[in-house]
């Protein structure tokens, strides 16, 4: 007879303008590995803040049992003293300090207030035995590769006395072997009893691992499979994942597409602090004039990476490979000859590398385009200002004047100083970096038919999305990337989430095979 | 149109409503600065505080702060720091020095002729810009912090400077030199002479007159200008009283100063730097990058601004107003001394902060800045006519730049 070590319970988490989660149950036996999946943005880091107590109890309505009794935490060392672990994508490891000082970080072994070093070495190689690691416990973290690192983190969870352990795309920066491993470990830890959650997008390795698998889509619980009962294969997953409704939140466009514009040659980018990894590998796309194209891939596949290292090389070494704009090859030394030869991006990340949020939204709107504002060395304030108004708008920016600073606007308000921004350089080439991340559906729709009026211009436009159903909804054509490589080119009358899904989650020995 | 802020009813709504586009926050330290004066008019002996020669002489001692803290606030708005500005115009006046006195007690110059007064000038100024182009070297294209570079370069110009010194001082001046620190316009008041006065510098009243006009002119061309774009301007109560009370302020100082020896060549200089880099912070594609580059970094990187190229000429910068301060002190003191500048850098950063700067970069202006040093100068000044011990002067400093900080942290976290 199996019992519920973990029941979540109609748990819902309301953001500003977003319901992140609604209504959520999820119920976790004891001594099972259970799979959460999702696109981007369904809600599974949110599900498990809440359940790790980075969400403190009453930021969220519902309940929540572990072991049968009911838990609200205010933090994660409530929930780290229950045995509930959470080890989080982004490795929270102390890379100048040793393995056994990162183990035994904040939970040391101390003697009259002293730290034992002794034991805390012996303790360190017991726990690093389990995992499998023979390092010298005194080796600094920075010094070992990051799939033995991530052993590390699943110590130090061990050292803790973990009785629910939860994985967040553990295996995404890892390579095969080191993958294999990390699930060879899980699937031994469940023998010994121990109750793991994983999050992953790799969904074969779900398949071969998970005992159920629970599906979420825009914060909503679709369906818990159970992999030994159900026959579920990955082709199961993708349906559950994507959904199959497509209603009308996309504006409907006619699109009229042009001459080629905009074109990329194998294209390929090394990582800047690794010259021997390769992050996009020989790819090449083009874009024609008013066409939107899209560029899919789950996160880390290189997405972005291409994108800044084609604006002005401003990310990645070793760059190779040719860009042409018009049918002419451009020579792009930095941001600002991409910029004068017509390309404009827009990050994913607007609030870090987007505004200077401290000033007002002319000063931001005109900073890619300054020059345009200054006559005999000066810049005209009072013409940025009438720009900004223009701007305010057109684009419908929420703001009482152009005089407003930035950094006290909505994320759908300052997505459009963004856009404002890098229209108003009029570039031929457009490349939008997650334009809707973090805003509502209703300044979505606004940004979307920001984008389509931008196509109907005649520029080319490349979006860069998580959401997969975005890009099925506004774009003409979507790039497929999958570990830095182009893995397949869909045109809108083939369009389907399943078919896409399976080439973003195409990994290398797919590739080969 | 939605409504920005709630009415409220009572007495001070009406108040409140005449003030509304009101930056009390940055004319808070205007309002500082007059507070201070009045407070040392009533505490000094005999109002000594307010005394032409105490006016004139308050100009004078504070004209080097001043020059090093506009290209202080420059360097902080980016994000930066220059530890080593105090040294680097201990260095310059040195090297001023070799150019402009002979004889000289220093050996291996004798291959240098004696060059005349405005070459030296020059000349030190263009040092400085190189002493600049070093730090900027080191700070922009290697990627060093300019907290290293410029505690190094604190102890290498001081060195440079002793090297150059050789334990010994260089002077005097020429006086034509000097007129820069030491001088005043017109004071022979040869143009108050044609007209029968006597008593007051004419010069004075007339560049005071001249600064008056022009100031006024300018707030309602700027008033007029923003108005014609549909721009929110301050409320016209509000505008007159500011500009009748900045106007009175500049004609008293001027009053004041025609009555002792005119107007100092040291307040002139100031006067033109202000403009000029007020100027090149707020209406300049280089200030206005310096301003990205502190807010946003990563954004103004991704803006195309070339980062390094801005960083580079500001430390450029920094060390030609090193320079010009450093003239200043050896063209006051007739002598350039080792110990000279000692603590400058402090002063200097101090006074940007008082003026309203942010620690975080992105934030700050000159005349904030200018303010600021004026607050310190006066506090200075004042404290030493009411015979304060430096231990208790040195106490005063160091809490009114907490207190200026943390009125700033708590204002802003205020309006969040």
């Amino acid at each position: 007879m199996t019992e519920n070590i973990l029941e979540m319970k109609n748990i819902t988490m309301t953001f500003p303008g977003v319901k992140a989660l609604a209504d959520v149950t999820l119920n976790v036996e004891r001594g099972e590995i259970h799979a959460i999946c999702g696109e981007n943005g369904a809600g599974k880091s949110t599900l498990m803040k809440v359940l790790s107590g980075v969400y403190p109890h009453g930021t969220y309505e519902g309940t929540m049992f572990f072991e049968n009794s009911p838990i609200e935490f205010q933090n994660i060392r409530n929930s780290e003293h229950l045995g509930i672990v959470i080890i989080h994508q982004e490795l929270a490891l102390s890379p100048h300090l040793s393995i056994a000082e990162n183990i035994f970080l904040n939970n040391e072994i101390t003697k009259n207030g002293l730290v034992n070093w002794n034991k805390t070495n012996q303790e360190a190689q017991k726990l690093m035995a389990k995992v499998g690691l023979s390092e010298d416990p005194n080796t600094p973290v920075k010094n070992i590769g990051v799939g033995k690192q991530q052993l590390v983190e699943i110590a130090k969870a061990l050292s803790k006395k973990v009785k629910l352990l939860i994985l967040d795309e553990p295996t995404a920066a890892l390579n095969d072997s080191d993958s294999e491993h990390l699930l060879d470990l899980l699937r031994q830890f469940k023998s010994q009893g121990l109750t793991s959650i994983i999050i992953s997008h790799k969904l074969n390795e779900i398949a071969s691992i998970a005992d159920k698998t629970t599906i979420l889509r825009d914060g909503e619980v679709i369906e818990t499979l159970d992999m030994s009962k159900d026959k579920v294969d990955q082709e199961r997953i993708i349906k559950g994942m994507v959904g199959r409704e497509m209603n009308n939140r996309y504006p409907v466009r006619e699109s009229k597409i042009g001459a080629e514009i905009f074109r990329v040659e194998n294209w390929t980018v090394h990582h800047p602090d690794d010259l021997a990894r390769v992050v996009v590998d020989n790819a090449s796309l083009n874009v024609k004039a008013g066409e939107i194209v899209g560029l899919a891939g789950i996160m880390g596949a290189g997405r972005t990476e291409l994108a800044r290292s084609v604006f002005g090389r401003s990310w990645g070494i070793g760059i190779s490979g040719k860009v042409f704009v018009r049918g002419k090859e451009i020579h792009i030394k930095n941001i600002r000859d991409a910029i004068d030869a017509g390309i404009a991006y827009s990050t994913e990340d607007r609030k870090r590398f987007g505004l200077n949020l401290i000033d007002d939204i002319k000063r931001n709107i005109s900073l890619a385009s300054l020059h345009k504002f200054t006559k005999r060395g000066l810049v005209n304030a009072n013409e940025e200002y009438k720009v900004a108004s223009e701007y305010r708008t057109s684009m419908n920016i929420k703001a009482p004047s152009p005089n407003s600073i930035v950094g006290k606007l909505s994320g759908g308000n300052q997505q459009k100083v963004v856009l404002s921004q890098w229209i108003n350089v009029n570039p031929e080439v457009l490349i939008l970096d997650e334009p809707t991340r973090g805003i509502d559906v209703g300044a979505k729709y606004e940004i979307y038919t920001i984008i389509q009026e931008l196509a109907a211009q005649g520029k080319a436009v490349i979006v860069i999305s998580s959401e997969l159903s975005e890009l099925l909804g506004i774009c003409d054509r979507i790039y497929a990337i999958a570990e830095g490589k182009i893995t397949g080119e869909v045109a809108r009358k083939d369009f389907s989430p399943e078919l896409l899904m399976k080439y973003m989650t195409m990994t290398k020995e797919a590739t080969n095979a | 149109m939605p409504k920005v802020s709630e009415k409220v009813n009572g007495p001070l709504s009406n108040l409140r409503s005449r003030l509304e586009g009101v930056d009390l926050r940055q004319n808070a330290i205007f309002i500082a600065l007059l507070v201070l004066i009045a407070f040392f008019a009533i505490t000094s002996p005999g109002h000594a505080s307010l005394t032409p020669d105490n006016w004139s002489n308050l100009v004078v001692q504070n004209g080097y702060i001043l020059v090093l803290a506009i290209g202080m606030v420059m360097v902080i708005i980016a994000g930066h720091i220059d530890l080593s500005v105090g040294s680097v115009a201990c260095f310059i006046g040195a090297a001023a020095g070799i150019l402009a006195c002979r004889p000289l007690e220093q050996t291996g110059w004798g291959w240098l002729p004696k060059f005349p007064w405005w070459f030296a000038l020059i000349g030190a100024v263009v040092i400085g810009a190189i002493v600049g182009m070093w730090q900027g070297f080191w700070v922009a294209y290697v990627g060093i912090p300019a907290f290293i570079v410029t505690l190094a370069g604190m102890l290498l110009f001081r060195g440079l400077a002793l090297v150059t010194l050789q334990n010994s001082n260089i002077g005097p001046f020429p006086d034509s030199f000097r007129l820069i620190g030491n001088g005043f316009v017109d004071k022979a008041n040869y143009l108050g002479h044609n007209f029968g006065m006597k008593n007051y510098n004419a010069a004075a009243l007339v560049i005071t007159a001249v600064g008056v006009v022009a100031l006024l002119t300018q707030s309602f061309a700027m008033r007029r200008g923003r108005i014609k774009y549909n721009q929110s301007v301050e409320p016209r109560t509000w505008f007159f009283v500011k500009n009748i009370l900045l106007a009175g302020m500049i004609a008293y100082v001027g009053f004041q100063l025609s009555q002792a020896n005119g107007i100092p060549w040291t307040l002139v200089l100031l006067v033109v730097l202000i403009i000029i880099y007020t100027t090149v912070m707020k209406k300049t594609t280089f200030g206005r990058h310096i301003y990205a580059i502190g807010g946003n970094l990563h954004a103004a990187v991704l803006s195309g601004i070339n980062v390094r190229r801005v960083n580079f000429w500001l430390f450029v910068n920094m060390g030609a107003l090193s320079a010009v301060s450093g003239i200043l002190i050896v063209a006051r003191m007739n002598s350039a001394v080792p110990k000279a500048g000692d603590g400058f850098e402090l002063e200097a950063i101090s006074s940007v902060f008082i003026g309203g700067a942010s620690v975080q970069g992105g934030v700050g202006t000159v005349t904030g800045s200018i303010v600021g040093g004026m607050i310190q100068g006066i506090l200075g000044n004042g404290m030493n006519l009411n015979s304060l011990d430096i231990s208790y002067q040195m106490t005063t400093k160091g809490m009114v730049l907490l207190l200026a900080v943390a009125f700033d942290v708590w204002s802003k976290k205020r309006t969040k």
